[in-house]
């Protein structure tokens, strides 16, 4: 299980702090030694979670190859990354897989959101409990079903096996984040264009598509760092000569710990949470439907 | 007024085509391909032996082998293994998070909870595989925890901390920790305080009120956190594979053993089927829970 | 009691044919039958529930009627799609589009006029100048008021130049002084463009302020349909009389038919005439209701003169500055409401206290016969 549990979850934290009432008068005393407790605990918890983190990207830095010492700050790892014809084209191959599943994935997933969302049809139970399946099944088992499948197929393996799996279980991020954004979509908007004179197509474009398109982007960015980081269903079901990243990555930290991985996972880690942060800017819906504030009466 | 209808109608099809095709032909299919084979042998060159009569194949002891197989003590002790890492590591996680998210939840000033609530979030947004491999980084014999150790002089010789049971629970930990801090927290912030005022107006000093009003109260949390942690755990694989050692095998790596080494596909698609079935017990039960509860499902 | 004269063909703007709408068991509109004449300011009143958002919603195209046919302007709209209809609609919470300026809010629907681009810029300043929001082209609705998003909404959907204007209750977001601005607003914009305005609401006083005919709804049927003046003096039924504040019902008999008029007798056995509305027989009994601010309270009692009257006890005064409510209970326990204006010569006024007596009179002009339960449909 993987990102968007925590992302949809954390989508409503900022609401749900808005509705807190105000804090009541806390009793002095007794009480404060438990709050320090706690507070001491989380930061403890906190330091847990980030150290080794930090820790890796400081390494990245370290001129000293082997020890855990410190013996000097370089960049000389970045350097021998661009010089590393292994790591350039695995991150190739990664940009050109998370490309394609991104645009397909985002599409597709776009499409059934709207569906599951604004109409009945047969199979919608189905079908939402399918779009549950990648989320619930555990990787490895994805895995090890789609390389028997190619293998029954008789299709190689390649990168665009690679391409064709994560396009299948991006699917469903991209239908949840949409689908919530849908969710909160204001519908007397649409029944206004038609009022208007717009038939269902212009209605779609010039005003359900602009005002959910941050969800989709949203989604889109989801998806795309879920397809660079991926490890074990890439793993099952790349071919030869279409080493991803995270394989490469892989393949490396099991020979041994290489100051280069240091570089290109604290670039990967970077750009991970840059992509992340800017989804989660997006998803904070900055103009929600106005007619809807009206509506809590 | 009564609710909107949704539109029906014909139109609805071309948009939910691609995905049935997709999750049809890439997922349901290989699923169904695997649980057919996990009824298979495994043929002389890795691939699949061929069945000449399937009715008297069927019958046979074959068709079952690799089930039987799969619960013989070699494996069992494997899956006892996974089993109580998942365990434990979802103990530790609700014992570390519980007090984490009841301090954010509760006791923080409100405008710092998003902060705090993203500083949680961040690190799990980025790679799993990177994250795991910064334990590497700290548990080796050279690494920063042992160097620590030594410099401090609380030990002579590096410990061997790496490709333990320990260093796979670390990871394990380390990793699944936001699953359950997050259900947790959304548990905690909707509880009313008012009610552990009551409980201590009422007699009840604070632990008493913790056990017999917080907790009860926070269940779904509790419930929603474990349930996502010990699923992912169970099927673990990276973790082990990097943290872990030959000693440390689990679930997951049997099977990805089975796939990529010892080319026993059959025999791999079996247990990755019984994992599965594992893991849908339990969603379907917790389904069962909320429904049972009338709570809201956090997942 | 008089309906208004039914309108002949080449009037009608909107023309509603026995329409039904239901969702599953419930039935939200029940056989309703109506007509809505060019430059009519029409209203749809009543209560939550009761159909009349559904049924505007069925004259816009917004559902779909179970049963019966809508034209509009003679042609048959019942199965036409929305976008393709001459009717515009206010909706409730405006339902601005977010992304897009007051301008481009306003000139959304111009291409599917074909109104040529080089007169774009024109229709939005007319368009604007209608409802005085001349320099806000460019705000987006975020940055508006209430009151000014209602505006926009309005100019928006008159831009189009639609036949009939649909209106869901779009001034009920808006607080009390702004709104009884805005209903006078409405109704001159209304006069001075000649268009046709459906106008839902469940404010009866809104509804009297600006309709020219309303019709009263319960339960997915029209109770009365009539001239605001009428619906307001003559309630025909119980509901439309409680739903216009008319809450004071008594009972009598009919004693005596005699031409055009009928002699009814009060419990005490007193009578009065009142015009025959016809449909009664002798014996019979009947109901009827008056309204509050048409009962007087005497000293004396002046039934021998043909006035009706009734000796009352007085329960409760309030004073309300304008006007004073007097709560009177007869000797049977029902209690009645009096609404009474302050003017100084009324010099009955001093004699009567709480705990006092008194007798409760009316003209009995102002007696309103109730029909019996609820009518299918309405006369027009």
């Amino acid at each position: 299980m993987r990102a968007p549990e925590a992302t949809s979850t954390v989508d409503f934290a900022p609401r749900a702090i808005a509705r807190l009432p105000p804090a009541s008068p806390r009793q002095r005393g007794s009480v404060t030694w438990e709050r320090r407790l706690l507070g001491w605990h989380s930061l403890l918890c906190y330091l847990f979670l980030y150290v080794p983190i930090l820790i890796l990207i400081l390494y990245s830095f370290n001129r000293s190859k082997q020890t855990a010492g410190w013996d000097g700050f370089t960049l000389d790892w970045y350097g021998r990354l661009f010089a590393n014809d292994l790591i350039l084209r695995a991150v190739k191959n990664s940009l050109i897989v998370a490309v394609s599943a991104t645009i397909f994935a985002t599409i597709i997933g776009t499409m059934v959101a709207l569906a599951l969302a604004r109409r009945s049809f047969r199979g919608k139970g189905a079908t939402q409990s399918a779009l549950y399946l990648p989320i619930i099944i555990p990787e490895i088992v994805i895995g090890a079903a789609l390389v028997t499948f190619f293998g029954v197929i008789e299709l190689r393996l390649s990168l665009w096996t690679v391409v064709l799996a994560h396009i299948a279980f991006c699917i469903s991020y991209v239908a949840i984040v949409v689908r919530a954004r849908l969710a909160g979509f204001d519908r007397s908007l649409e029944e206004a264009a038609s009022d208007l004179g717009a038939g269902p197509l212009d209605t779609f474009r010039r005003v359900t598509l602009p005002i959910i398109l941050p969800g989709i982007i949203a989604g889109a960015l989801l998806v795309f760092t879920i397809s660079i980081d991926d490890y074990v269903v890439s793993s099952f079901v790349a071919g030869v000569g279409a080493t991803t990243l995270p394989i490469q990555i892989y393949s490396m930290l099991k020979v041994g710990v290489t100051p280069e991985v240091n570089a290109v996972s604290t670039l990967l880690l970077l750009l991970t949470v840059v992509l992340i942060a800017i989804a989660q800017r997006l998803q904070q819906d900055p103009t929600p439907s106005l007619s809807k504030g009206a509506r809590k009466k | 007024m009564p609710e909107e209808t949704p539109r029906r109608g014909w139109a609805s099809y071309p948009l939910v085509l691609p995905t049935w095709v997709v999750l049809g032909f890439f997922f349901v299919l290989p699923l169904v391909i695997m649980l057919i084979i996990s009824f298979g042998q495994r043929g002389t060159y890795g691939g699949l032996k061929a069945i000449e009569d399937l009715g008297a194949y069927v019958t046979s002891g074959d068709f079952l082998a690799n089930y039987k197989r799969s619960i013989e003590p070699l494996y069992l002790s494997i899956y006892w293994r996974s089993l109580w890492m998942a365990v434990v590591t979802t103990v530790l996680c609700l014992a570390i998070s519980y007090p984490m998210a009841y301090y954010i939840a509760v006791i923080a000033p409100a405008k710092w909870k998003n902060l705090l609530l993203g500083l949680v979030v961040i690190p799990f947004w980025t790679s799993f595989l990177i994250r795991t491999y910064a334990w590497m980084l700290i548990l080796r014999t050279e690494g920063l925890a042992n160097s620590l150790l030594q410099w401090s002089g609380l030990i002579d010789q590096p410990l061997n901390l790496l490709y333990t049971d320990f260093s796979v629970m670390i990871g394990l930990v380390y990793g699944e920790l936001p699953f359950m801090i997050l259900p947790l927290y959304a548990s905690l912030e909707k509880l009313d305080l008012k009610l552990l005022e009551a409980g201590n107006d009422l007699g009840a000093n604070s632990p008493q009120t913790f056990f017999r009003v917080t907790v009860p109260l926070t269940m779904p949390g509790i419930v929603a956190g474990v349930i996502l942690v010990f699923i992912p755990s169970i099927g673990q694989f990276v973790i082990s594979d990097l943290l872990g050692g030959a000693k440390s095998i689990l679930v997951g790596n049997l099977i990805q053993n089975q796939f990529a080494v010892a080319r026993n596909k059959p025999f791999g698609s079996a247990i990755a089927f019984e994992l599965t079935a594992v893991v849908l017990m339990l969603l379907f039960a917790y389904a069962m829970y909320t429904k049972k509860k009338g709570q809201e499902v956090l997942l | 009691m008089n309906p208004s004269e039914p309108p002949s063909a080449s009037d009608l703007s909107v023309d509603i044919q026995r329409v039904s709408k239901r969702f599953g068991d419930f039935i939200a509109v029940d056989d309703v039958s109506l007509t809505v004449r060019r430059g009519e300011f029409f209203s749809l009143l009543g209560p939550s529930g009761c159909g009349k958002t559904t049924l505007l919603r069925m004259i816009g195209g917004f559902e779909l009627p179970t049963a019966g046919t809508i034209r509009v302007e003679g042609a048959d709209v019942t199965d036409v799609p929305v976008h393709k209809r001459p009717i515009n609609m206010v909706f409730q919470h405006y339902a601005l589009f977010p992304h897009l300026s007051v301008a481009e809010n306003i000139s959304f629907g111009f291409r599917y006029k074909n109104f040529p681009p080089a007169e774009y810029e024109q229709r939005i300043a007319e368009a604007v100048g209608l409802v005085r929001l001349d320099g806000f082209e460019h705000r987006s609705p975020a940055q508006l008021s209430g009151g000014q998003r209602q505006r926009v909404a309005l100019a928006r959907a008159l831009a189009l130049k639609p036949k009939v204007l649909l209106l869901d209750e779009p001034l009920g977001a808006l607080d009390q002084k702004l709104r009884k601005e805005v209903q006078v607003e409405l109704k001159s914009l209304q006069r001075k463009l000649g268009i046709t305005f459906i106008f839902v609401t469940h404010d009866q006083e809104e509804a009297l302020t600006m309709s020219d005919r309303i019709a009263v709804m319960n339960a997915g049927r029209v109770e009365q349909m009539d001239s605001a003046a009428q619906v307001f003096e003559y309630p025909q039924t119980e509901f439309v009389a409680q739903f216009m504040g008319a809450s004071n019902f008594f009972q009598a008999t009919v004693r005596g038919i005699a031409e055009g008029f009928l002699s009814l007798a009060m419990p005490d056995g007193d009578t009065f005439s009142v015009p025959n509305p016809g449909g009664l027989e002798l014996g019979e009994g009947v109901r009827f209701v008056v309204r509050p601010e048409k009962l007087d309270l005497r000293s004396r009692d002046l039934s021998k003169s043909g006035v009706p009257c009734m000796p009352v006890t007085i329960e409760d005064r309030v004073y309300q500055g304008i006007s004073t409510v007097w709560m009177v209970k007869a000797k049977s326990g029902e209690r009645f409401v009096i609404y009474e204006q302050n003017e100084k010569q009324f010099e009955e006024r001093g004699k009567f206290a709480e705990g006092g007596t008194a007798y409760l009179c009316w003209s009995p002009r102002h007696t309103v016969l109730m029909r019996g339960e609820t009518d299918d449909g309405a006369h027009a």
